[in-house]
């Protein structure tokens, strides 16, 4: 691959100090993201993929968490080794963020127009009007209507699909060329969810943005994306193509996630079989178990599983499974963390 | 087709609309009438409010003019027929007209007391709440150690060290006080803090100051703002405490404070020299805090929704 990736994460550690102990949170996660691509980061609650999203950002709560280790590099430029200063301009200007909840992410005093307004203030140094005649366009842009009076208004004036719309609005301002959203959809009804990321992907085909989506859905991760990222208890199980997804999963936990999606017109029960699911919950972070993180709740763990951490495998050059059994298959070994 | 008993459909939103585009002095109004004790308090600060502004034309008399001839006049409500309406203290001054240049001095001070307080508790809560760690645990600290004061005993021990004017007694006031304001401001910022549009702020490229006054600071301006209203009651009781006590204003300014320790000497025969006084702190006091009451009910938004 010739072309420089926008997005390059290797070795991503970030780590919560609690009295409890050091909470895992992210443990070695490594993806690629090329511009004007997809990815899709999908795991369960718990698994990191907030985190991990913040990390990039470098707005994980410093205290109780710190990035240890690990490198994330943006356009060529090392995020981690930059004043805060560099980071405010890359956050909104070339990296903008969209938050689960739109109900709670926006300021209930201020009017739409005021905090979109706000981004074109810091990042482009307009004045007022200039900036709120931007505001207006961009919730043009984002099909909310009657922008010219929406932008008077409060959120509590909004619904939940037009805030996020609005949020979008806000994240594409400055025309970032990485966006990332964290669970976008989420607290969305199901036709809204569909309306929101069309409206994702059309912006995107427009600006020819990269996007970062994490989502816990494969309907989401189906929908849109073109390489996923699948992460469990911090670290990256697997890494592949869309297609391969559905057709070749290798880790036990994707087939796993894969295997308890209900379809529509099936009852719970599959002929005679139930629906699948994956036992157990994501193991705490905390205690450091030198096995696959994976291999108490995973039906086909062999010994092995339980006192090595398998490395990151390469099946091909667009796909890595973390998992012994893809050890016979493997071309080589990947990543900095996988040689530990 | 219009139902008329309920606010059913989309008629909670047009009435929400409509209140979001009322100017907010409107609003006050409007809901200042449904609470009719907050109409009360808004007539006493109206009143308190003029008589400082205007002291001049309200007033009938110079309150420093003293008559030597004509002291310890009757008011003309107890029979008297000079031209005092108030009758007149122990110089011969103008009890009424001392009266109205009190509500300024009184004003004034509780206002400013209040601005200082507020405007050291409120940056400093903000900044503990908000960066936590050592800044925290030390405006903790300090707070803690303030309220384990007894209030007026240190603000006398301010302007004792200050000496007694009317500036120090606004500083002293100001800097006894500003636990309250951090205090509050710490615990809301806090709360604050964890809310998604603070991580959305900053992850639109804000910086923390701007996010911590700009975005934070608008969410905290409505309880601020109670607290404000009756700590600037306090402040002037405070003040007519500390000007009793002779640490606060000096005579001959027309402090209600000052009138009231000056009338005490002759409080069994000439008792309005000191209840008239006594009577406009009271009245003041109260007036200010039925506002706060009002305000809170008004600002309180699960009050607003209802």
């Amino acid at each position: 691959m010739a072309e420089t990736p926008i997005l390059e994460v290797t070795g991503l550690k970030t780590h919560f100090h609690t009295p409890e102990g050091v909470v895992r949170a992210v443990d070695g996660v490594d993806f690629t993201l090329m511009p004007g691509r997809t990815l899709g980061i999908l795991g369960e609650s718990g698994s990191g993929k907030s985190v991990t999203a913040l990390s990039v950002m470098r707005l994980v709560a410093d205290p109780p968490g710190r990035i240890v280790d690990g490198r994330i590099m943006f356009e060529g430029r090392d995020l981690l080794a930059l004043s805060p200063a560099e980071m405010r301009k890359i956050r909104g200007g070339e990296i903008s963020m969209i938050f689960q909840e739109p109900m709670t992410s926006l300021n209930p005093v201020y009017t739409l127009g005021d905090q979109i307004a706000e981004v074109f203030q810091i990042h482009e140094g307009m004045n007022r009007e200039q900036a709120w005649a931007g505001a207006t366009d961009m919730l043009e842009q984002v099909g909310i209507p009657n922008p010219e009076s929406r932008v008077d208004d409060y959120p509590h004036q909004f619904s939940g699909g037009m805030r996020q719309r609005a949020m979008i609005a806000m994240a594409i301002a400055c025309r970032s060329r990485l966006l990332i959203a964290d669970e976008p959809t989420t607290a969305l009804d199901v036709t809204i969810q569909a309306q929101i990321l069309d409206l994702l992907l059309k912006l995107q085909e427009d600006m020819g943005m990269a996007m970062m989506l994490i989502t816990h859905d494969l309907g989401v991760i189906a929908e849109t994306s073109d390489d996923v990222v699948v992460m469990y208890a911090g670290e990256v199980v697997e890494r592949l193509g869309i297609d391969t997804l559905f057709d070749d999963p290798r880790h036990p936990y994707t087939r796993g996630l894969l295997n308890s999606i209900p379809r529509l017109g099936e009852k719970f029960t599959r002929g005679k079989q139930p629906l699948e699911e994956i036992p157990g919950t994501v193991p705490n972070l905390i205690d450091y178990d030198p096995g696959c993180p994976f291999a108490a709740r995973c039906g086909q763990a062999m010994a092995r599983c339980h006192t090595e951490r398998p490395p990151l495998f390469k099946l091909n050059p667009a796909h890595y499974s973390k998992c012994w059994l893809s050890e016979a298959d493997a071309e080589g070994r990947a990543g900095v963390a996988a040689a530990g | 087709m219009v139902d008329t008993t309920a606010n059913g459909g989309i008629e909670p939103e047009r009435q929400d609309k409509q209140a979001g585009r009322a100017p907010i002095w409107l609003l006050v109004l409007r809901k200042a009438w449904q609470l009719r004790m907050g109409v009360f308090g808004f007539l006493l600060l109206a009143i308190l409010v003029a008589m400082a502004l205007f002291s001049p034309l309200i007033a009938t008399h110079d309150p420093y003019a003293q008559d030597i001839l004509a002291r310890l006049e009757l008011p003309g409500f107890l029979g008297g027929t000079s031209d005092h309406w108030l009758g007149t203290d122990q110089l011969g001054r103008d009890l009424y007209s001392r009266i109205v240049y009190g509500a300024r001095v009184s004003l004034m001070i509780g206002v400013s007391a209040v601005v200082v307080s507020a405007v050291i508790g409120i940056v400093l809560g903000l900044l503990a709440g908000y960066f936590g760690g050592w800044i925290d645990s030390l405006v903790d600290f300090s707070v803690n150690a303030m309220l384990a004061f007894p209030f007026i005993l240190l603000a006398m021990t301010l302007v004792i060290i200050l000496g007694a004017s009317a500036e120090n007694v606004i500083l002293a006031l100001g800097i006894s006080n500003w636990p309250i304001f951090a205090r509050v401001t710490r615990i809301e910022t806090r709360k604050l803090r964890e809310q998604e549009y603070v991580l959305a702020a900053l992850a639109q490229g804000l910086g923390h100051l701007r996010v911590i006054f700009k975005h934070i600071f608008a969410n905290l301006a409505a309880p601020l703002l109670v607290i404000a209203t009756v700590e600037i009651a306090r402040s002037i009781i405070r003040e007519t405490f500390l000007s009793f006590l002779g640490l606060g204003i000096q005579p001959p300014t027309p402090s209600w404070g000052v009138m009231l320790a000056e009338g005490r000497a002759y409080v069994l025969t000439v008792w309005w020299l000191s209840t008239l006084p006594g009577a406009a702190i009271f009245l003041a006091a109260l007036g200010i805090n039925l506002v706060g009451d009002a305000l809170r009910d008004l600002l309180d938004p699960r009050l607003r929704k209802g």
